[in-house]
């Protein structure tokens, strides 16, 4: 344990950890309000989720189970470094299975499975404010937030039908939660927007560099915005997970070989294994493959 | 018209430090009626604009609107928000250089629909062809529609703010020498747009402008200023033509002829 002793448990210090529970507690009071933080130092460059783990830092304790994604996969340098930096700075007990976890810290993904009441949520946010490219003055965006004008927000929107025909914008899908503030999910695919709706988990957001926190409290309406002629609508996929089977999951595409070769398979790797040891089989799985070799 | 006016300015002066931008400017603007701010530049028009349209608060004065419900409201003791929603939806304010009054960098459809989607309006459809007819009330075709404005010429430009203001039925809006930077074959036509758009919605227009000929094209009523104060107010037609303070004098000979 004497390595552990260099540091203060979960690294930041007791007045920096109040600090970001203040934050943390505005942002539960306000959903959707983007509450500004004294955001720290954090041995990691900015972008790679300095405000997620520093709202895990000041929520962990040494009974938590500790979860972190990436991309929806466990195995990815992101994920295993964040994992791994808990292991040592506050050495809490650390998983990859969804269930198991009471917090999941997460880059761009909402797990497959779904959260129960009592699990935490963490999102890395790296642009927390949602009409930061229609508005480039922060004064001004504040303000719109404060006065609820959100006509710009449908501008971009309407954009995007005026150029393609449909609603073009597939992840960071602006929604408005509990009917007051517009919020951006952190770049979510919109695939997962449904999911925050009335979620029995606490959702957090921390943007380090941006230096905002903000929360969706469990059950809390989370609604994507839309036009009545033009409904959300979250992607489709028109073949099933190659390894697993799983339908009606969000999948990545990879690329097998030099000839074109791809596969489809589940973002969300814990779900995916899960799925393979109960015995689900998609048509690139090996156990599949192997008689045909 | 009605009997009562629309807006009622009373006593009102900005100052600037020491310098005087505007001073004891006192006036009533009845529905429909366009009045006409003329003055050399520095003589506090702008100020004035500026005042009137809550994007300044004058340093003592009062001015009150009446809203649509009839009632009269004291513009410098509204909350931001009142003031901000009745800027977007009872208002307009056409800008001299229409870049600061457009969004560059979204296509003149949204341009127009944007105040639309302000007050509520989710239906895509609609939205679209209240822009496409807007477009073509201020004669830009229909098939610019999905182009950014950067791609318009300067008058297209203007008439594309114009529209933006409009579409959501204003009764008062203000123009900041509306014509000022285009070349007088351009200015004929939009004056000529503008004053049928004002006599057909029946919409009351506060116009700054240094160029006599526009105030004499579009106002029934002028003040003319200088160093801040109102020198000279009246029908457009008697100031013009039996102008009496020894500036506006000085102003109507001044202008050029061809």
């Amino acid at each position: 344990m004497t390595d552990i002793a260099t540091y203060n448990f979960a690294y930041l210090d007791e007045q920096t950890k109040r600090m970001i529970r203040r934050a943390i507690l505005k942002g539960i009071a306000i959903p959707g309000y983007q509450v500004p933080f004294a955001s720290r130092e954090m041995p990691m460059p900015y972008g790679w989720g300095t405000g997620g783990v520093q709202v895990t830092a000041s929520i962990i304790g040494p009974d938590d189970v500790l979860k972190v994604i990436d991309q929806g996969a466990d195995d990815t340098t992101n994920a295993v470094s964040i994992r791994a930096f808990f292991k040592k700075v506050a050495n809490v007990a650390v998983t990859t299975e969804t269930a198991k976890a009471t917090i999941i810290q997460t880059r761009h993904r909402i797990p497959e499975q779904p959260l129960t009441a009592g699990q935490v949520l963490v999102f890395q946010v790296p642009i927390p404010e949602p009409l930061r490219f229609l508005e480039p003055r922060e004064t001004e965006t504040r303000k719109m937030h404060a006065l609820e004008e959100y006509g710009l927000m449908h501008v971009k929107l309407y954009e995007d039908i005026a150029r393609h025909g449909r609603i073009a914008t597939t992840y960071a899908y602006p929604v408005k939660v509990e009917g007051r503030y517009v919020m951006d999910p952190s770049p979510t695919p919109k695939f997962d927007n449904p999911k925050m709706h009335r979620s029995p988990a606490l959702q957090l957001f921390g943007a380090g560099r941006e230096k905002r926190i903000y929360a969706v409290p469990p059950f809390t309406d989370v609604v994507s915005l839309d036009f009545e002629d033009h409904p959300f609508e979250v992607q489709t996929f028109d073949q099933p997970c190659a390894l697993c089977g799983a339908e009606n999951v969000y999948l990545d595409e990879v690329i097998l070989d030099d000839h074109g070769g791809h596969m489809f398979v589940c973002s969300d790797t814990d779900h995916c294994e899960k799925r393979r040891e109960e015995g689900h089989r998609g048509h690139l799985s090996p156990e599949t493959m192997e008689p045909a070799e | 018209m009605t009997d009562e006016p629309l807006l009622r300015v009373s006593a009102l002066s900005k100052f600037y430090g020491s310098r005087v931008g505007c001073e004891n400017v006192t006036f009533d603007l009845w529905p429909g009626e366009v009045l006409a701010v003329v003055g050399e530049s520095g003589s506090g028009k702008t100020t004035l604009l500026n005042c009137l349209s809550t994007r300044l608060l004058p340093s003592s004065g009062t001015a009150s609107y009446r809203v649509r419900d009839g009632q009269w409201r004291e513009l410098y003791r509204m909350s931001e928000a009142e003031r901000r929603f009745l800027m977007r939806t009872d208002w307009g304010f056409v800008h001299q250089n229409p870049a600061d009054g457009l969004r560059m960098t979204v296509s003149a459809g949204a341009n127009v629909g944007e105040r639309l989607m302000a007050v509520g309006d989710r239906h895509y459809g609609k939205i679209r062809a209240t822009a496409v007819d807007w477009l073509s009330r201020v004669e830009i075709d229909e098939d610019r529609i999905d182009d950014e404005p950067r791609a318009f010429s300067g008058g297209m430009r203007q008439r594309l703010q114009i529209a933006r203001n409009l579409v959501t039925g204003p009764r008062l809006v203000f123009m900041d020498e509306p014509t000022g930077g285009l070349d007088v074959s351009v200015q004929a036509r939009l004056l000529d747009l503008l004053r049928g758009l004002v006599t057909d919605l029946g919409l009351a227009a506060i116009v700054v402008t240094h160029d006599l000929a526009v105030a004499r094209l579009l106002s029934q009523r002028m003040m003319v200023m200088k160093d801040g104060r109102v020198v000279e107010s009246g029908l457009t037609d008697r100031v013009l033509d039996d102008p009496r303070a020894p500036y506006t004098q000085l102003l109507v000979s001044s202008i050029l002829q061809v």
